[in-house]
């Protein structure tokens, strides 16, 4: 069916367009949204792009909740201390990585199981967060500037877009290209990806797979700390004791949601930093949840518009739609707050369901060994 | 140089001494750690490990805090031992507080003995359902029920506070985001004279001794057992892994409610935001420290909760951070991980050997 290959684009687009009409209604500027989401989409992007490389290699580290809020504390302390953002983003990098390694040590030399160590790390690293961190409250850090191009940003519309961003949207842009070229184009990219295929298959062959591998887990938590200090420094921007609010699980539902694929984690992370925003100017603008029902048939109808050819399950689709659009303009029917803050993690819920009842989709690019022990042994 | 060798069997003596091990170097290392915050160490290490137990009242508040902590471990440790990762337990606590403690809020100001026990079920079934969530997921679409678990303990914060601030606020209280206070009948009895040991604590004794002979004892002990272990072999047997992941995701989500009630109906006396205290994430390091073994955690959870009141008395009259005691907490479980190895490998000194 050549429609298939096509639904997926249609529905970004339509809900993209969608979005940007609500946006305009409600008396907010879609470019200013959109540039909102670039900005909540970067610490998910950067900590998931991590992870697959470290999930690539066939281990799974569960503790990049940690590992993000000790980048978050350690790039906030080391750019109030030295007053460069630049500083502090190296610093959160490696705070990530040194923490990374303590599971690195234990799950690679000390042989602990993957899922526990990971576990072990997020609590952890919420702890010593909170201990480093206590000096830290209420304080600004020094601003991160944007890099304004010369008359590129000067362009309406697209250049707040495209050509107003500080530093580490282009950074983690050029992460995504870096992984991709080197996980899917170079040599040593392909052992990284034997490693987690088959570790003894690639120990046969003379890799030092707890070698390949200690390096994909510092690399992963590297990212994971420049999430986390972009999440004290640009998005906040400010310390607050466990801010990363389960951003760092949010980004192995991610690595999920993108089937290992750096492109498709990239735009997983945008998904998400949409949902934030928009769950966040929903609960400024007060606009009810039966709106957003309403959003989620009008999506629906759409898909199954392009894919269903029983008229009698459109029309009911499509009624439901309208209806319920109906039903939400004659009674506008607030919610308490805490409903909408529900919603980035309902979404991870339902993503996960989604891409997961898929099986051989979803198990195709998924590393062999991953979460396995590797001992010489066998 | 140094290698590891696999043990074909380990000596029982290990299992027990591999935790003290544990707990014994977090000591040294959380010595280390006050050190640099710049308090006396072995100070700090006295009034966490020893004053407690020196106090009659510490001694009972160490039984107050331990029993959330058991009762939660008891049932991570069975889906731990099949291979299910329960991670939301704080989130099954949640509910259980506010199924089972609405169930009391209802029924105010009716007395009766029977009240009790309906918030104790209404608590578990609330747990029960919520830990359903991630099993029937994973069961039906094979969604991961570590994240999907995970994700519901932040969805469990938000509803608590929103209906201690809706629905279940305090008609009389100001609009605090608070519930009522449980009145007399829907409040837990006191054990001890003068102290806050509430009935939970036998619950939790009870849950340990259950959990005993279902392991030990029972078929679907060996069933779990088995699905951990060896999951291939389980699935000859006729071992229905579906069943096993709901069962485990079940009765931990439960006794997490049921926990969760407890806290409410006794120590804490209302629904407040502020209920969930880790007690579902410590519970993780509680049954690893245990190692997933009922008389283990029975004496992990009561270490732990000594940590727990030391920990508060160290922040008093050290001021050490509380921040610190999560850090030790976390070491412990690190600490746990890395001598495991021990039971599992022998260290042996060879020589350079030619590959």
């Amino acid at each position: 069916m050549k429609t298939a290959a096509l639904t997926q684009p249609i529905l970004i687009v339509t809900a993209l367009v969608t979005l940007a009409l609500f946006a305009l209604f409600s008396g907010l500027d879609p470019v200013l949204l959109a540039v909102s989401i670039i900005i909540a989409a970067q610490p998910l992007l950067l900590a998931a792009l991590g992870e697959m490389v470290v999930e690539k290699s066939g281990v799974l580290n569960l503790g990049v909740e940690g590992m993000m809020i000790i980048g978050a504390i350690c790039g906030f302390a080391a750019a109030v201390e030295t007053g460069s953002p630049a500083l502090g983003f190296l610093a959160g990098a490696t705070g990530g990585a040194a923490l990374a390694l303590i599971f690195g040590l234990l799950t690679q030399y000390l042989l602990s199981n993957q899922v526990a160590t990971g576990l072990a790390l997020t609590l952890f690293g919420l702890g010593l967060a909170a201990l480093i961190g206590q000096s830290y409250a209420g304080i600004k850090p020094p601003p991160f500037p944007k890099l304004d191009l010369p008359g590129l940003s000067d362009i309406p519309v697209i250049g707040p877009l495209f050509f107003s961003h500080d530093a580490m949207v282009y950074i983690a842009l050029a992460l995504v290209i870096g992984v991709w070229l080197f996980l899917g184009r170079s040599r040593p990219g392909l052992i990284l990806r034997a490693v987690g295929e088959n570790h003894d298959a690639a120990h046969s062959l003379g890799y030092n797979v707890i070698l390949i591998r200690l390096a994909a887990i510092a690399f992963g938590g590297a990212l994971a700390g420049l999430g986390g200090a972009y999440l004290s420094l640009v998005r906040v921007p400010q310390w607050n004791e466990g801010m990363t609010a389960g951003a760092g699980w949010i980004a192995l539902a991610i690595v999920v949601f993108g089937a290992w694929r750096p492109w498709r984690v990239m735009l997983g992370a945008y998904l998400f930093g949409g949902v934030t925003i928009l769950q966040l100017n929903l609960q400024a603008a007060n606009l009810t949840p039966l709106w957003l029902l309403a959003f989620g048939f009008f999506l629906f109808a759409i898909w199954r518009t392009l894919t269903s050819r029983r008229p009698l399950e459109l029309l009911g689709l499509w009624l439901a739609t309208v209806l319920t659009a109906a039903i939400a303009a004659k009674y506008p029917i607030s919610i308490q707050s805490q409903y909408l803050s529900m919603t980035p993690y309902l979404v991870t819920i339902i993503v996960l369901v989604v891409m997961s009842a898929d099986r051989l989709a979803a198990n195709l690019n998924a590393p062999a060994s991953l979460g396995r022990v590797f001992h010489k042994t066998g | 140089m140094l290698i590891l060798e696999p043990r074909a069997t380990t000596p029982r003596w290990l299992t027990v001494l591999t935790p003290v091990m544990a707990v014994i170097a977090t000591m040294i290392a959380g010595g280390i750690l006050f050190a640099i915050l710049g308090k006396n160490p072995v100070e700090a290490i006295r009034i966490i490990f020893l004053d407690p137990l020196l106090d009659p009242y510490s001694r009972t508040e160490i039984l107050v805090k331990a029993a959330p902590l058991i009762l939660i471990a008891i049932g991570l440790s069975l889906g731990f031992r099949a291979g299910v990762w329960n991670i939301g337990a704080e989130g099954q606590f949640i509910l259980g507080a506010l199924a089972g403690g609405a169930t009391g809020l209802a029924f105010y100001p009716v007395e009766g003995i029977w009240l009790l026990p309906l918030m104790t079920v209404a608590g578990a079934l609330g747990g029960f359902l919520w830990a359903m969530i991630p099993a029937i997921l994973k069961i039906r679409f094979g969604a991961n029920e570590i994240l999907v678990s995970l994700m519901l303990v932040y969805v469990a914060i938000l509803l608590l506070s929103a209906l201690v601030s809706g629905p279940l606020r305090d008609p009389d209280g100001f609009n605090f985001p608070e519930s009522r206070q449980f009145h007399n009948a829907a409040s837990l009895p006191i054990l001890i004279e003068g102290s806050r040991v509430h009935a939970g604590v036998l619950v939790a004794l009870g849950a340990v001794i259950a959990a005993y002979v279902i392991l030990q004892r029972h078929m679907l002990g060996f069933r779990i057992k088995l699905t951990g272990q060896a999951p291939r072999a389980a699935r000859f047997a006729g071992v229905s892994q579906n069943v096993i992941i709901a069962i485990c995701l079940g009765i931990s989500g439960a006794l997490a409610g049921m926990a969760g009630l407890f806290e409410a109906s006794g120590p804490v006396g209302q629904l407040v935001p502020a209920l969930p205290a880790g007690y579902g994430f410590t519970a993780i390091i509680v049954a690893f420290l245990g190692r997933l073994h009922p008389v283990g955690i029975l004496l992990a959870g009561l270490v732990m909760a000594l940590t727990y009141i030391g920990g508060e008395t160290a922040q008093l009259m050290l001021r050490i951070p509380s921040a610190a005691i999560s850090v030790f907490q976390g070491m412990l479980l690190f600490f746990l991980l890395a001598v495991d190895v021990l039971t599992g490998f022998r260290l042996r000194w060879v020589g350079r050997t030619s590959a």
